[in-house]
């Protein structure tokens, strides 16, 4: 299948490639991986008439931990993530979430912060972030940068808070506290599939009562869902089974599932009750001490 | 609108113009005759496209080939060396890890890659490292034994 037509731009540097989307305006897109605008321009549902390509953009591909953050470069590809020590220890929920993601061929050129620009509330890592409370940040013409809170980034299906003369350029994830875990479950009708659901959790405990906590929803409403109501039920106990169940009974609840060949609204909301009570406990035996 | 790229295949350096909107495999196949790489699903699942760019497995009707440029590329044609087959094509030969053939250059450039993060993959390390490649004939079987063949000769 063969896309509209379109010119390429390769720039060498970011300012450089903010300057072309500036220039260019809303018919450029930025292509990084392209492992989700390749088939999409093929099936011509997207036919962008300028491509701004920042995959030489190296200065964007860092794993990092830096004043009280885990920073990832928005090119860091999945596969690094997937393979990555430093998150296999600390951070096992983005492993959870990276080595689901289609794959591995895909993942050797999908990047995070692709996952995230693109903005579909299929995609797995929105739920993620959600769970862990990142703060997106963006750069745009004259230098300017911001960051945005998770919970302010996405805004409807394929529809970001990112303007069309800015780049995500990085992710920031907390540092976790001592006690803290997370875990990402995802069911998919064969491997390579998006989610039917998916559920991130995140819990941080003190002296065996749980502080805080965070879970975020994939595939199940036009955004990744933030189950809050499922939160505050964790928050200020000790995350029994009876917590548990009913916390997952909350997400369920709060999922906007629609039916489709994925499965019946009724069958997705099964789903969810089921992964949000496996990736809580999870979660908490990996934030006690566990795995 | 027309663009100039510089990139090496099988070691063969070339410099072609062309549209922008060409795409990796149609180029390998088309311009450059290197038919060996195919094209299945045109819809990044099936990974018969399968091919090695800077070092890593990727499927190449995923890209354009203006993507490609200033890029190292190897092919399933590259993998056979001053007249000997490389170890996974002699272990598709003497498994019988293929029947039509049409997923196995695929498998192969995978499983190479594969390889070479990870010498001894067990079986289901195996089977996940594939999870991006479809064979509709052989049931994966012999394609797992023809992969642990090349891991045992290396």
């Amino acid at each position: 299948m063969i896309p509209g037509t379109f010119d390429y731009h390769s720039p060498d540097t970011l300012d450089e490639a903010i300057k072309l989307l500036n220039d260019l305006g809303e018919d450029a897109k930025v292509l990084a991986g392209g492992h989700s605008l390749l088939p999409m321009m093929k099936w011509r549902l997207a036919e962008p008439t300028h491509l701004v390509d920042i995959s030489r953009l190296s200065d964007l591909d860092y794993i990092k931990e830096e004043n009280g953050y885990l920073c990832l470069g928005a090119m860091v590809t999945e596969s690094a993530l997937e393979n990555s020590e430093l998150i296999a220890a600390k951070y096992p929920i983005l492993k959870d979430t990276s080595e689901v993601i289609a794959d591995p061929l895909v993942r050797n050129l999908a990047s995070v912060g692709g996952n995230i620009a693109h903005g579909d509330p299929a995609n797995d890592h929105p739920a993620t972030m959600l769970a862990l409370n990142a703060i997106v940040v963006v750069c745009g013409p004259n230098g300017s940068k911001r960051e945005i809170n998770i919970d302010d980034f996405f805004l409807g299906p394929l529809w970001t808070a990112l303007q069309d003369n800015e780049i995500l350029t990085e992710i920031k994830i907390p540092i976790p506290k001592q006690y803290s875990g997370g875990c990402y479950i995802k069911l998919e009708r064969k491997v390579g599939d998006y989610a039917i659901a998916a559920c991130a959790a995140t819990l941080d405990f003190e002296n065996g009562q749980c502080i805080s906590a965070g879970i975020g929803l994939t595939n199940v409403g036009p955004t990744p869902v933030r189950a809050s109501d499922s939160q505050n039920m964790l928050v200020g106990t000790d995350v029994s089974d009876e917590i548990i169940e009913k916390a997952s009974v909350l997400a369920s609840e709060t999922s906007q599932p629609v039916g489709d060949h994925r499965g019946s609204e009724e069958y997705k909301r099964g789903v969810v009750k089921t992964l949000t009570e496996r990736a809580i406990m999870k979660a908490k035996n990996r934030a006690l001490g566990g795995n | 609108m027309s663009f100039t790229i510089n990139l090496t295949v099988n070691g063969v350096n070339y410099n072609d113009v062309i549209d922008t909107r060409v795409l990796l495999v149609d180029y390998l196949r088309e311009k450059l005759e290197l038919t060996g790489t195919h094209v299945g699903c045109d819809t990044s699942s099936c990974g018969s496209c399968t091919i090695h760019l800077d070092g890593k497995a990727m499927k190449s009707c995923t890209m354009f080939a203006v993507q490609a440029d200033g890029a190292d590329i190897t092919t399933i044609e590259g993998m056979c060396q001053n007249g000997e087959l490389h170890p996974l094509q002699e272990g598709f030969k003497e498994e019988h890890g293929l029947q039509c053939g049409f997923c196995t250059p695929g498998m192969i450039m995978t499983a190479a890659d594969l390889l070479k993060n990870n010498s001894k993959p067990s079986e289901e390390e195996i089977r996940c490292g594939l999870d991006g490649n479809f064979c509709r004939c052989t049931g994966y079987q012999n394609i797992v034994k023809a992969v642990q063949y090349a891991a045992d000769k290396s």
